[in-house]
Order: C-alpha cells, then structure tokens, then sequence
C-alpha cells in the first residue's frame, strides 16, 4: 500500500493531532505500519466514516486475525502483516496448545490441563507460557464431551479448541464452556454445513481442514465465507511422514496470502505437531523429540497455533524460547549501552567485573547478580553487540578494549584495589589483560549463574 | 474492425495509456491533482463496462451456498534472477586429492526447501566438530568423546563413521599464542592424522589470532595441495591477500565469517574477490543459540539468502553455521529444576533446534556436536532433499487417539 494511496482518503488538513508534520508524513508511517488510524482525531469524526471504513480495509493485515475466547481470557492469533520477520514483526506469537481427550482418566486429564496452565519459564525478565487447550472427543458421545468440557473449565480459565468431526460433539461442548468463544475443530469437505450453522450461531471461530489439499482448502473456505462465517483458521495438514509436504504448504499459503493478496488463504495457520503421535511402536522420548523438531519447524513457517501433545519440560522449553525469538521486534537493538553498572551497594572493596554489551548476555549477567545479591561494579564493553564468546573469536572483545573501558569508566576511582573478575569465556585474554591495563585478573566462572559463589568463595581469599 | 471502433471511442482508447501514465507519476504530481485522478480513475474504468453486455451482481444478501463452491489454488511461484554459486569441499584421487568423495553445497535457486519453485541441488552439508586439543565440553557431549578426546584422528573417525559426519570440521584451537601455541608444523601434523583416519572431506579451523591463523593456514594449505580443503576462517582482520593466496594457489576453498552484519559480509566478500573466484568462497554470517540470538543470526541468513537470490552478487554464496555455538546456551548444559528434565535430552535438543531453524533460514553447511542433534538434522534433510511425498492420509487420525 503506497503512502499516496493512503493519503488520498486521509481528512488532508495537516492538523499535527498525530503529532506528524503533516497528512503525507502520516500517510507514510502508516503505509510502513508504524502508526495505526486511532492516532488520527478528526479521522474518528462521524463526517469522516466512510474514510475510515476505506482505510481499515485498505490497511487491514493480510492475515486477519482470529480470537478464541474463554470467559475471562483472550488469545489472538495471526493479523500478520508480513512474511518475513525482517519486514516488519511478527505479531500474536504462535499460540501452543496442549492436547486432552473425552475419554482421560481424571487424573491425568486434571494433571495435564494444570501442567499447561502453570507451565512457566522465566527468560530475559518475561514469563514464557502455554495457551490453550485443545479437548479431542474420543468417545464421540456429546454427553461425555460435554463433562468433560465442564471439567476442564471449572478448572482453567485458558481458552480451547473443542476437536471433533461430529457437530453435535461440538454443540455440546460449545454450551458446557459456559459463554466462551472455543476454536472450533474442524469443518471439512464432509460436514462444512453443519458446522458453518453452529459457528454462526454461537459466533465461535471455526478451523477448516483439508489435509495436504489447498484447493480443497481454499474451496472450504470461500464457501464457508459466503456461508456467512467470517472467523476462519486453515488446518493444511501436517505429518511427519510428509514432513516436505508439510513445510510447504504452510509456506504456499502465507505466501500467497502475503504476496500475492489471495485474501481466502489470508487466515490463520493452524498446525497440529500432535500427529506424530498416531504411531504406536515408538518410544515416548523419540515422538516428543519429533514433535519438537516439527513444531520449530512450523514456528518459524507461519504456524499461527499449534496443537501438541508432550508435557515434558525438556521438549517444550526450547519450542517457547525459538517462540519468544522469532516474535522480537527485529528492529529493536540488540545491544545495551556500554559503561559502569552498579550493583546493590558496592564499596571500595567490592569486586569489579565485566561483560559485554549484548543485550541477552548483559540481562543474563545482570540478574544473576541481583538474584544472588552480590554488590559489585560491572564494566560492560562495547563488542557491537555479540556474545563474551562470539566477541572473543570475532575479535571485538580484545584485551585493549577492556583496558580502554577500565579507563573510560573510571572505575579505578571507585575502588582501592586493582583486581578484574573477567569471564570464563574470556579466559584467553587473561594474560594480555593484565600486562596493557595494570589490573590483575581472576578467571571467573564459564556461565554468570557461577557468579554469586565464585564471589562469595574466591574473592574475599584472593591473592 | 476493432482498431476503427476504438479510434471512435476516444476514452476507450486513451483508458490504457491513462492507466500507465498513472502509474508513472511521482507523489507530488498526485498530490497537487489527487481529485481528479480519482474521477479519472472512474472514468477509466466505465469505459469497458459500456463496452461489455450489462450483468449486474445481485444486490442484497446473497444465498447461503448448498454445494462446495470450488477454488482453484495456483502455487504462489516467483522469479529469482540470481543464483548462489555452488562451492567443492574435499577431493578425490581423480581430482587431486585423497578423499573417497568430495561435497558439493550450494547452487539454490529458491528460498531453502520452497520445493514447489526449484528444489536444491544440493544437500546441505552436516560435518562434525574434532578439536586438536582437551578443551571444556557440556557433559552430555563429552560423554560420547571421553576416550578420544585427545586424539583428533580417532575422534574425527567415530564422527565420520558412526555419526555420519559428511565432511571433518577440524579445529587447530593449540595453535593460539595464548593457548599451546602449537607450530604450523606441528598443526600441519594434526591435520595429515585426520586426513588418514576418515574418508570424507576436512575443513581446517583455526585459533581465531589473525596472524597466527595465517601462518598455520599457509603451512596446511602447502602440504596438502589439491585436497581442497575448506579454511575455516577469513575475516576483515586478517591481511585478506596473504590469506587467500596460499588458500587458492593451492587449490582449496575458505569460509568467509563476519559478525552479524550484512554489509560486513559483502565487504570482506567484495575484498576477497580481488583474489579468490567465487566458488570458493563460503559465508558464515554467525550463529547465535536459540535463546541468545538466534533471532538475529536466522534474519541475517535469512535475508542474506533472499538477497542472493534477488540479484546481490556479494551475498550469492553457500551459508556456514557454527550450530555447535547452541551449547553456549545455559540451558543446554545446564543441571535445571526437574521439571525441565534432564539435559541429557536437553542439550542435544537444544543444538537440534538450532540446527532445524538454520536450515529454514538457508543454511548449507553445519558444524555440530552431538551426535543425537546430527542424526535428526541429518534424517530432515534427507526428508526435504527427497522430493515432495504427497498426502498423508492418516493424518486426521490424530483426532480419535487415545493416547
């Protein structure tokens, strides 16, 4: 969309209320995502409605974007605006769903629902979390469907996706949500009627599923849209048998939807990682295994939401964190600033080390010195951005440098010693360190985890 | 008959040539007329509406459809007019060299795996990290290399052999000054012990000292003339002609690492092009592990890979990842509260999440570690570069497990 375009329906007084110079620099951040049209006052006013009808659709995301409802709670998925991260961003990080059935002894199925709801891992001071969950019917009986349902309510406030082929399973399990907006599971080519009259009457979005056949899927869902079901999410199939079938489609429609405008694939992408499961003979370990490596696969190909089926901590602690790395803001700088940081309150005793100005290793050095309250100086260098590791082998991280950082930071002046902790990764430029700066270095620990101890034990009895 | 019909409705005839002029002028023309343009644009298009019977769409609401209403899907196919060039790594007998086989990466025409534009030439290529000395490895590593950990050769033989490492990624780190300090004889030694003990293709490492990696890559480079090994690596800092010349001369190929910077990557390309052809040229644009940075080494590469394709010369060639740097990553290595489980699944998992994301971006050439992590990277590669499998047709059984 071209700022001139754009322009040509903006009110074009040149107000500044968006704080802009004018209608055309607004034009241009929005034409560049930057602004959204809530920032343009006279553009709410009621003479200006149809404008702002045009530039909606004008300006809406090439992914719509989907909500599944509980009723406290809402998970958005798709609006995305972009193929590629560098683009722009990529907005609403895939939404993971742990998978139960109707048919689940109640432990386990109470075992599993709290072990999605209070999955949780602390990294670079966010919580990283699960969001759904995903109700199969087994026992394809409404009545069971429906208990369960209950169950799984009364218990977490987590939104579902209610998955079975029969509409009537589904009614029930839509009524026992008490007022939520599930994700239904799935219209196909079989049953689209009846579940295109049971989104619409309980207004829930719907997923479409035509396994390994797009145009069976695009068909679905034209004939779903003109049916009158406006919340759609695309279900191409997914198997790890067909893993390059896969990956592709996913990769066809986003392209589609987001290069070649073909607005009936413009939808969500829901993949279900949970299939590799189907097989029997293969141990546990070796499915969650699969099932993570095709779950990063479709993180970083478009998946929108995932339905799985592992619970355990080693399999879906990497799928968060490629998740919270692939929805950064890629523009956003990676470093932090260079310089003197002080910690809890240091005296001229108190040891001074260094680390880099990467921001994960910075954030990571930092909070382990808060956690284990340690009072120190910490002089972060200036390595443009990369790792203590990374920095040493690109030689950004050099002897001269943290000798030049000592200096600039004037942390001589602070304390009455002349003694560096330095990082273990940094070891090899111990020797050269102690002859261009004077100061005497002690190797600290290979991870700043190590940090609290290596101070509490080796500091105080240095030589 | 037609052309006359034309001549006699002006704005039919003006209506194309409009629609081009349009399309030509700049903002500030629009800016000044945008009015009238949009009434031109009206007018333009009644024009062949005249001209075609008169079908009205209805209006009002529109009949809920009883049947599927079928949409064809056309594979959404783009055209890329540039090429990444393909890079040899390892030589036979009959090519001067001593391997059994040599490996080719390289030579895309797509963005990595679109297998519905072009498929690759060429598998990406998985070797396997062998140090030339005792250096700290995660337990869960070591524990598959403790006896051999101090002999290159018999390390670099389990890698190939057992692991099915398809090319040797041998690290001189004792050369560095500051380490053992290892003479370029004593390191060209090294290099003869792995190239006896395994079949495959070796990339030779250095100690990351500009000055010392030039020297021992000049030693190694002679002595084994012709077995076009991959230097691993070139960087801005290095006097880039006295790297390259022995490196070519001696009819071997280089990796060309910069850090997390596309225009670095051009530049130190562009500088080595005085000296070294194209297809000997292998580009590492860093990796960071997943949690810390991986982000921002997928993106390059990603964007690199696009670049190359859209027509940069500078960015046309073969991606290298040092995946083994996952295991910076704490949580790879680390003991955690037991809920995340033990990091002997952890770890590998982590470099093999690493690995799969990399492959996504474009990547050609893996270094890795643990053999888990290669087996699966290996088994996905092997999935992609086999050929599309057509419909699962189970898939849906997913639905009804008990599981």
């Amino acid at each position: 969309m071209s700022p001139t375009e754009i322009y040509k329906h903006l009110p074009r007084t040149n107000c500044k209320e968006c704080g802009e110079d004018s209608c055309m620099a607004f034009a241009t951040k929005l034409a560049n995502w930057e602004a959204s049209l809530d920032k343009c006052p006279p553009l709410q006013k009621p003479e200006y409605r149809n404008r702002l009808g045009t530039l909606n659709e004008m300006l809406k995301p090439p992914v719509r974007e989907v909500s599944l409802k509980s009723k406290t709670r809402t998970v958005k998925i798709g609006g995305k605006l972009v193929m590629y991260r560098h683009e722009l961003t990529y907005f609403n990080p895939t939404a993971i769903a742990i998978d139960v059935h109707d048919e689940m002894d109640d432990q386990i199925l109470t075992s599993r629902v709290n072990a999605t709801q209070g999955f949780s891992y602390e990294y670079i001071g966010q919580r990283l979390k699960l969001d759904l969950i995903a109700v199969r019917s087994t026992s394809n009986d409404p009545k069971t469907f429906e208990l369960t349902v209950k169950k799984i309510v009364a218990q977490t406030e987590l939104p579902l996706i209610l998955c079975s082929e029969n509409p009537d399973v589904l009614e029930a399990g839509i009524v026992a949500t008490g007022g939520g907006k599930p994700l239904l599971y799935a219209a196909s080519k079989q049953n689209w009627k009846q579940m295109a009259e049971l989104a619409l009457m309980y207004d829930c979005p719907l997923t479409v599923t035509s396994p390994f056949d797009l145009e069976g899927l695009k068909s679905l869902v034209k004939t779903l849209k003109e049916s009158g079901v406006r919340e759609l999410v695309l279900d191409p199939g997914v198997s790890w048998k067909t893993l390059p079938d896969t990956v592709n489609n996913f990769t066809m429609i986003r392209r589609a939807a987001c290069k070649f405008d073909d607005e009936l694939m413009g939808l969500p992408i829901l993949g279900v990682p949970a299939q590799v499961w189907v097989e029997e003979d293969v141990k546990p370990e070796v499915l969650a295994w699969r099932e993570v490596c095709l779950s990063s696969m479709l993180i970083t190909r478009y998946a929108d939401a995932l339905i799985m089926h592992t619970t355990e901590g080693w399999a879906l602690l990497p799928l968060v964190v490629l998740r919270q790395n692939m929805y950064t803001d890629p523009r956003k700088p990676v470093a932090v600033e260079p310089g003197l940081k002080v910690f809890g309150q240091p005296n001229e005793a108190s040891p001074v080390l260094f680390t880099t100005n990467f921001a994960l290793t910075y954030y990571t050095v930092a909070s382990d010195i808060e956690s284990g309250k340690v009072d120190c100086y910490l002089v972060v260098v200036d390595t443009e951005g990369l790792s203590v590791e990374s920095a040493v082998a690109g030689r950004k991280l050099t002897a001269d440098k943290v000798a030049d950082s000592l200096k600039e930071t004037d942390v001589e002046k602070k304390v009455k010693h002349k003694t560096l902790i330095i990082p273990g990764r940094a070891a090899r430029i111990s020797g050269e360190l102690e002859e261009l700066s004077g100061w005497s270095v002690l190797v600290g620990p290979m991870d700043s985890s190590g940090i609290p101890k290596f101070v509490q034990e080796k500091w105080a009895n240095r030589a | 008959m037609r052309e006359e019909s034309k001549e006699k409705n002006p704005l039919e005839a003006l209506g194309p040539r409009i629609l081009e002029l349009l399309s030509d002028l700049g903002e500030l023309e629009l800016e000044d007329v945008e009015m009238e343009i949009g009434e031109l644009e009206l007018a333009v298009q009644q024009a062949p509406v005249t001209a075609l019977p008169a079908v009205k769409p209805p209006t009002g609401l529109k009949p809920k459809p009883e049947t599927l209403l079928l949409e064809a899907f056309k594979p959404p196919v783009m055209e890329y007019p540039g090429k990444i060039v393909e890079v040899t790594i390892g030589a036979t007998k009959s090519e001067g060299g001593s391997r059994f086989n040599s490996v080719t990466i390289g030579g895309e025409t797509s963005p990595p795996f679109y297998l519905f534009e072009t498929p690759p030439p060429h598998r990406p290529a998985v070797s396997i990290d062998v140090f030339d000395m005792k250096i700290h490895l995660a337990s869960a590593v070591r524990m598959h290399v403790e006896d051999v950990i101090e002999d290159p050769g018999e390390w670099a033989k389990r890698a190939a052999e057992k692991w099915g490492a398809d090319v040797i990624n041998l690290h001189l780190i004792s050369v560095d000054p500051l380490l053992k300090n290892t003479a370029p004889r004593e390191a060209s030694k090294t290099v003869e012990d792995v190239l006896q003990a395994v079949k495959v293709p070796l990339a030779v490492g250095g100690c990351g000292d500009p000055e010392k990696d030039i020297a021992v890559f000049k030693r190694v480079a002679e002595d084994f003339k012709g077995e076009r090994l991959l230097f691993n690596s070139v960087t801005l800092d290095m006097n880039l002609k006295e790297a390259a010349e022995s490196i070519v001369s001696n009819g071997h190929v280089l990796i060309a690492f910069t850090p997390m910077d596309m225009d670095k990557a051009r530049e130190l390309n562009r500088r080595l092009y005085e000296y070294v052809e194209k297809d000997r040229i292998v580009i590492d644009t860093t990796t960071a592990a997943l949690g810390y940075g991986l982000d921002y080494a997928f993106t390059i590469m990603e964007r690199t890979r696009l670049a190359g394709l859209m027509g940069d010369p500078e960015l046309q060639h073969p991606l290298s990842s040092g995946t083994t740097n996952a295991w910076a990553a704490r949580e790879a290595w680390m003991q955690m509260d037991p809920q995340w489980g033990p990091r002997e699944f952890r770890g590998p998992l982590w470099e093999t999440v690493t690995a799969t994301v990399l492959l996504l971006a474009g990547v050609d050439y893996f270094m890795m570690m643990h053999p888990a992590a290669v087996k699966t990277l290996k088994t996905l590669i092997e999935e992609f570069c086999s050929g599309l499998k057509g419909p699962d047709e189970n898939y849906l059984d997913w639905l009804t497990l008990k599981t």
